[in-house]
């Protein structure tokens, strides 16, 4: 075998094991991913169950941690209350229900006005609509925390009106970033109408209002509702900009589980942890199934 | 006035109007203040003053511009990882063949997505910890006698990033794997392309909408995060986001805190431009 033949045989036993490499890696990857994504979430589960106070082994199952929770006796050390989180969680409600209410109106609004609305500058507003949904929470965060200490200056120089932020700065920022969010849901469910439903509308007759509360809003219903869906679940999620525009006594869930999980890990952390990972997935859960009921019965 | 009235109830911009001012009352307004802040000095208190002074953007672009470059080397370690672990693990959830099989194989990437983003994140500070699972794991197999420092770390931070922002990279990328045809592979090697060629001349480019939306998707929340090194990074993982909110209590300075979050806000912008003009020539083309 001639010096060249050898080298070119070298060179193709070389390609054909890092093709092989490349197939076990590629066989590999969505085990690996898969891991990477579970293995947190089971490992904080199991460790709620454990009998120690350890998260390095597991050396028995026990109760005890979440029946703590629920007698409301938790370390001294520890920040927790039952009562506290119970406030908190409905603190979360009440923001998230005003904050949906007006977001999904103003959203609505707009995704009407931008798909049947004939005026100059949509693009422009096209631009204002996506910008909040891509800056960063933290920008958008402290720009509102500025922005209303400012305002509440303003206000006590003109009035002498002190305002503290609580419940509306928090229900504010809110909305604000929710608009976009519903605006697009609802577009999108627009786009799939047909236009010609509400020209055959005012053809027979009806007038715009009549048109709209008839033909056109029970048709959108669907997309309304997932985004009031969507807005009210990011709203109860939201830690940051909650953080930076809430004031005292206006703590919501994830604020409240920030000052938790920033302390110490403990088993009652990891089994508070675990009740709204239950918790959250229900509720998206149940909101997927109604909307997945509302596409099918149109 | 009723005229004006009457034309906008006509156009549709009546409809716009209420969304429109709320938004440039609640979000363009403040990012304008920030803006100003930003080019002010700092009083008592931490809170902004006259006179008008450019050392903020001085002390972002000078003593700060480690931590600047730190957020952004890391947000795009990020992003090359998700890419890594993403581009495939797409390929794999939409190339099995039982739609039963696919929706749950879909389902169980986007399923941990439900938790709360604090919870995902803490759960790593009980993994990483130095009395932690990994160090508890590793030291009852013998493998090492001392706690590794994974905790407070940037590979913590880099870790947690990936792992909050994984879905985002997975989900764009599938769907335009779905859009993929076949048969091009199969075209591309009757005539004669070798399998690396196929993929970077056939596969890669048809699907590369989906790599650059992933790439935005994970790229922007990463260079903003605060959550994520604030709970895993400690001091040695400090971010961008970190110090601006460190700006913001007793000893803070207001106006570096805009000044730091105005040049991170410009940073996004920039990689925008970037997505937007990669899509443009990629659709161009």
């Amino acid at each position: 075998m001639s010096a060249q033949a050898l080298i070119n045989e070298n060179a193709l036993g070389r390609n054909r094991r890092i093709k092989r490499l490349g197939k076990l890696g590629l066989l590999l990857n969505p085990l690996v991913a898969y891991f990477f994504l579970w293995a947190p979430i089971l490992v904080l589960v199991l460790f709620s169950f454990n009998q120690s106070k350890s998260v390095a082994s597991f050396t028995g199952f026990t109760l005890k941690w979440y029946s703590n929770i629920l007698n409301n006796v938790v370390g001294a050390e520890s920040a927790f209350s039952t009562e506290l989180m119970l406030n908190a969680f409905r603190n979360s409600l009440f923001v998230g229900t005003i904050a949906t209410a007006i977001a999904t109106a103003l959203g609505t609004m707009i995704a009407l006005a931008m798909a049947r609305g004939r005026f100059p500058g949509k693009r422009l507003l096209d631009g204002l609509l996506f910008l909040p949904v891509v800056i960063p929470e933290i920008t958008q965060a402290i720009s509102l925390a500025i922005f209303f200490k400012v305002a509440f200056d303003w206000i006590h120089l003109l009035s002498g009106e002190r305002v503290f932020p609580g419940f509306h700065t928090i229900i504010m920022a809110h909305v604000t970033f929710n608009i976009s969010y519903v605006a697009i849901v609802v577009r999108a469910r627009l786009a799939d109408m047909d236009p010609t439903l509400e020209e055959a509308a005012s053809d027979l007759g009806a007038n715009p209002w009549q048109t709209f509360w008839r033909v056109t809003f029970p048709l959108i219903l669907p997309g309304v509702i997932a985004g009031a869906l969507l807005a009210f679940t990011l709203s109860l999620d939201d830690f940051v900009i909650t953080f930076f525009t809430s004031g005292v006594g206006t703590t919501t869930l994830p604020v409240f589980v920030y000052g938790l999980l920033k302390l110490t890990v403990t088993p009652e952390v990891n089994a508070i942890s675990t009740i709204m990972m239950l918790l959250s997935t229900l509720l998206i859960g149940i909101s997927l199934a109604l909307q997945g009921r509302g596409t099918s019965q149109r | 006035m009723s005229r004006w009235f009457r034309r906008s109830q006509k156009d549709g911009s009546l409809l716009a109007l209420p969304t429109v001012a709320w938004l440039l009352v609640f979000f363009v307004l403040p990012l304008v203040i920030v803006l100003v802040v930003s080019l002010m000095s700092r009083g008592r208190g931490g809170v902004a003053q006259m006179p008008l002074t450019l050392q903020h953007y001085e002390r972002t672009f000078g003593i700060f511009s480690i931590i600047l470059w730190r957020s952004i080397g890391l947000a795009g370690l990020t992003t090359v990882v998700c890419l890594l672990v993403g581009y495939p693990l797409a390929f794999f959830i939409s190339t099995r063949r039982r739609p039963i099989v696919q929706q749950i194989a879909l389902f169980l990437v986007i399923l941990p997505f439900w938790t709360n983003f604090l919870i995902r994140t803490y759960a790593w500070r009980i993994l990483l910890g130095d009395e932690g699972t990994i160090n508890g794991v590793l030291r009852a197999l013998g493998v090492i006698s001392e706690p590794l420092q994974l905790l407070n770390t940037q590979f913590a931070v880099l870790v947690g990033l990936v792992y909050g922002f994984l879905p985002f990279m997975v989900l764009p990328i599938f769907a335009s794997v779905e859009r993929f045809n076949f048969r091009y592979v199969d075209a591309a090697q009757d005539l004669g392309a070798n399998e690396t060629r196929t993929f970077l001349r056939v596969v890669l480019p048809l699907t590369m909408p989906g790599v650059l939306a992933g790439c935005a998707l994970v790229f922007i929340p990463s260079v903003g995060a605060f959550v994520t090194p604030d709970l895993l990074g400690g001091t040695k993982g400090l971010m961008i986001g970190n110090l601006i909110n460190n700006q913001f209590g007793g000893s803070g300075n207001m106006p570096l805190g805009s000044a730091l979050s105005i040049v991170m806000m410009g940073v996004v912008m920039l990689s925008l431009l970037v997505y937007v003009f990669g899509n443009r020539r990629q659709t161009g083309a």
